[in-house]
């Protein structure tokens, strides 16, 4: 069946079976492949996109349940790769294989779409749900810091304008 | 540690566009005995380097990378060597040729001391030959000429030249003998040292497709293989014409397999336009399984007999040193303790894929490979292809761990592949199959005994490890070397062994071996420095003693090495120094692997629930005279301890009926951030010996580290991994 969404911007439709997880949609129907897959069951975060602005695994929603949503994933957080946590990222050289580092950024993105000043156990709770194998935490809550001070200093904030409600 | 001497040679080419290409390689007499390659001719000249007209360098990453930065460390050591402006620096990755390259195996921490004299010699002598084109053109000595940034000056007439304009010429000159060719001295060293931006960086962090599981072609199928769980079980037939009719599903047919579940397991693949097509049919998929012998394998009939074999006398001696029974005897204070760690899964987050293309006889692979020249043979030899016909490219990969030292999917891959003639395809695991049909880090039960004399020092040791094998022989990663501290530091040491045969797959995971022994070996010192009335500091740098190298060849120990690391923490943690807040401890370890020596202090507490809050880890390498890449050095230290606590407290994998139990995050569980120590502090002792490896050895020292600094806060021996299973938690 025909299912119709916005991913990151644009007006997409899909012709998949409504039961079809959003992340094998975006990554192989629309071949955004910067969602990653790591455990198909919301245990460890890698796969997770906004849905209307929140933090949402993909691996686990249901194409039919985003029908009419707006879909933001990694590909479309800033258009020129530079959202304040893409810089801080990289500042901090955070990731090690990189692998779920697309994951934590979006979650950081709509929490600090929420809270401008998020203190350490506020990025912990945060980022429950994100794992890193590679251990990389204490460079994310780092980068996190550094991207939320970006954004405080900058007079726009894109997060607002991508991400927000 | 054994040293060979290397002997390295460099071919030069010219190519259109004015282009210099500098190869080179180790000569195949002095190449590493273990891999797949045969001893053979020499290894044929190939691209390390090459600079076009315009001055832009590429430079090629020749080891599989999966999160350990190679793909930056190596091409820095070339880059500086040739004295290369960064900025103008391009890196590829290689496509897998070791005849070109050398080895391109990622594990034991090896890339880095296997490649760092080929390399500082391959981009010295593209310099030389810049220096040496550059001389001839102005018509002045090539002594006279310095190099900077990408550019050849000479100072006295003022002249200078970038590399892009000299290519041409510099790739017609006769090319130096690299063994001629005087690397840089270190004082000199511009890149090396310097946390420069890692390669594939910004493509990280904007999502674009770097990663095995990303990588697409034309007309692609992705497949699903659906293995027995019990291990080496065999598929006997499936309902494949109920599959076949099912949604976006195009093939579905059985493997027979070869028996060897490093190779091909039976199973039933299913192949579908989407790759989650193909997942869903396995909801309808119903398959009939021969399960074979190891449906009889079991967890807890390994444990119970591990117990009866501790009754018993130990099958066969590792090690007898002295009179390990009379010492016992004789000893002041005895201890004598038993401790079990479990089986664990690699669970690197990218699970297992690999995209195969078969066409007119020639094998195309696109694999996640640690090995990607095992991973060719295998191929080469399950699927009767000469190995001449098969291509591999080297994907980046999303953790590796050791789990990618193994090549079944690229193996499952392939095969589906050749079935499919002409048409590209993409196997992918589930998280379910990678963690259900993983190589194993081994569980392992000991039973320790040890003695100090009335002074306090360590006299007598005895293992009885009971382990994994059949008869002498242990499973994969399974075993305890002969020169396992503090083998050589005690007068009177035996290690002997019991093996369970098991027909669980077992392998390396990061730092095998040490990751599951340092933990028991440094926990039980701990133990007697108690008994002995020692400060657990004082105590393994009286074991150490006097700075020198003890052992020879592989068993080699600077225990110089060892006390700086153990002086240099205890210091930066306050040992000994500080007044601990209540409930707080602290605990050390130390451990050498991989020819890193790394010794760590964790500062721990624990309420009377149980629940541990560690606070700060301290850690302390010596892996030689040069930190590549400062940054990725600390994040791989700062990673080995979160994957240390992880290994801790909840990983465990448990067989019933020949099957794992476990099957995603939820059941084997890795840190997450808010269990993290807020804190690890990384120093390196930057010692007088080649640059080793940073992958493994960081990891082993934490866990001893945390369980004693555990015992320190509550009085608590962790004596079984996961420490879940003694009721603690993180708080």
């Amino acid at each position: 069946m025909e299912i119709r969404l916005n991913v990151n911007g644009k007006a997409v439709a899909v012709d998949v079976p409504p039961n079809m997880p959003l992340l094998w949609v975006l990554r192989d129907e629309l071949d955004q492949c910067g969602t990653k897959f790591g455990c198909g069951a919301a245990q460890c975060g890698a796969c997770t996109v906004h849905q209307d602005g929140a933090p949402i695994r993909s691996c686990v929603t249901p194409i039919s349940s985003v029908a009419g949503k707006k879909v933001t994933t990694i590909e479309g957080l800033s258009p020129t790769g530079s959202h304040p946590l893409q810089l801080a990222w990289q500042e901090f050289d955070v990731p090690q294989c990189g692998y779920c580092q697309a994951g934590q950024i979006m979650t950081a993105a709509a929490l600090l779409a929420k809270n401008p000043n998020p203190s350490d156990a506020d990025i912990d709770s945060a980022l429950d749900g994100n794992l890193c194998r590679c251990g990389t935490y204490l460079r994310i809550r780092q980068a996190v810091h550094r991207a939320a001070e970006l954004m405080r200093t900058q007079s726009s904030n894109p997060l607002r304008t991508t991400a927000g409600k | 540690m054994k040293s060979m001497k290397r002997r390295f040679f460099l071919r030069v080419s010219a190519v259109a566009g004015g282009a210099l290409l500098i190869g080179g390689g180790e000569e195949a007499a002095a190449q590493p005995t273990r891999g797949s390659r045969q001893p053979g001719p020499p290894i044929l000249p190939s691209a390390f380097v090459q600079i076009d007209s315009s001055g832009i360098i590429t430079l090629t990453a020749k080891n599989p990378e999966m999160g350990q930065g190679i793909k930056t460390a190596l091409p820095m050591i070339l880059a500086d060597e040739l004295d290369a402006d960064w900025k103008l620096v391009k890196v590829v990755q290689a496509d897998l040729n070791e005849a070109k390259y050398g080895s391109q195996s990622a594990g034991g921490s090896r890339s880095t001391p296997n490649n760092w004299d080929l390399l500082r010699r391959v981009g010295a002598s593209a310099r030389l030959m810049l220096v040496q084109a550059a001389a001839q053109t102005w018509n002045v000595p090539a002594t006279e000429c310095t190099t900077d940034l990408g550019r050849v000056y000479h100072r006295a007439s003022g002249k200078s030249l970038g590399y892009g304009e000299l290519a041409a010429k510099a790739a017609a000159l006769p090319v130096p003998d690299p063994n001629q060719v005087k690397p840089k001295d270190p004082k000199d060293y511009k890149l090396i040292g310097k946390s420069l931006p890692t390669v594939d960086l910004p493509a990280m962090v904007t999502g674009k497709p770097i990663y095995s599981i990303d990588f697409k072609l034309p007309g692609m199928l992705y497949a699903v293989y659906e293995k027995c769980p019990v291990f080496n079980g065999k598929a006997v037939s499936a309902n494949l014409d109920e599959i076949k009719a099912l949604p976006g599903i195009k093939h579905a047919f059985i493997v027979e397999g070869n028996g060897d579940v490093a190779s091909l397991a039976s199973g039933v693949a299913i192949v579908a336009t989407k790759w989650w097509y193909a997942n869903n049919a396995r909801k309808s998929l119903k398959v009939v399984w021969n399960e074979g012998p190891n449906a009889a394998h079991s967890s807890v009939v390994y444990a119970q007999k591990a117990q009866e074999l501790f009754a018993q006398k130990p099958a066969f001696a590792i090690r007898k040193d002295g009179d390990v029974e009379a010492a016992l005897a004789s000893a002041a204070k005895v201890v004598d303790v038993k401790y079990t760690f479990p089986f664990i899964s690699h669970a690197q987050l990218e699970p297992g894929n690999c995209a195969a293309k078969f066409e007119n006889g020639k094998l195309e692979i696109w694999a996640p490979s640690q090995t990607p020249g095992r991973g060719l043979q295998m191929a080469s030899q399950a699927l009767g292809l000469p190995a001449a016909d098969i291509v591999i490219h080297q994907m980046r990969t999303g953790g590796g761990f050791g789990r990618r030292l193994a090549n079944d999917y690229l193996v499952e891959a392939a095969w589906i592949a050749k079935q499919l003639p002409g048409i590209p395809v993409k196997l992918l695991w589930t998280r379910e199959d990678d963690m259900r049909h993983d190589f194993y880090r081994p569980g392992g039960f000991q039973h320790l005994r040890g003695g100090v004399d009335a002074a306090g020092k360590l006299v007598a040791w005895h293992d009885h490890f009971v382990s994994f094998g059949e008869g002498e022989k242990f499973v994969s990663s399974s075993n305890i070397p002969p020169a396992e501290f503090p083998a050589q530091f005690v007068p009177n040491l035996g290690i002997e062994a019991t093996l369970i045969p098991t027909g669980i797959p077992t392998g390396p995971l990061r730092a095998p071996r040490s990751n599951s022994l340092a933990w028991v070996i440094h926990s039980f010192i701990d133990e007697l420095a108690h008994a002995a009335g020692k400060d657990p500091v004082r105590f393994r740098l009286d074991l150490l003693g006097e700075p020198r190298v003890v052992g020879k060849g592989m068993e080699a120990y600077d225990a110089g090495r060892m006390r700086a690391c153990l002086e240099l923490v205890a210091e930066k943690s306050g040992w000994g120094k500080r007044t601990l807040p209540k409930g707080h401890g602290l605990g050390v370890g130390f451990h050498y692997s991989h020819s890193g020596y790394f010794a760590e202090v964790a500062e721990v507490s624990v309420d009377d629930q149980k629940r541990v809050k560690v606070h700060k880890v301290w850690a302390v390498g010596d892996v030689g005279s040069q930190i590549i890449h400062p940054s990725s050095g600390i994040n791989q230290v700062q990673g080995a301890v979160i994957d240390g606590l992880s290994e801790m407290m909840a990983q465990e994998i448990t067989i019933d009926k020949g099957r794992t139990m476990q099957s995603n995050y939820h059941q084997h569980q890795a840190l997450r951030m808010k269990q993290a120590p807020p804190e690890i502090e990384v120093h390196f002792i930057k010692s007088n010996h080649p640059p080793t490896g940073l992958g493994e050895p960081p990891l082993p020292p934490l866990l001893p580290a945390v369980a004693n600094a555990i015992f320190a806060a509550c009085g608590k021996r962790v004596r079984t991994l996961p420490m879940a299973k003694e009721g603690f938690r993180w708080a």
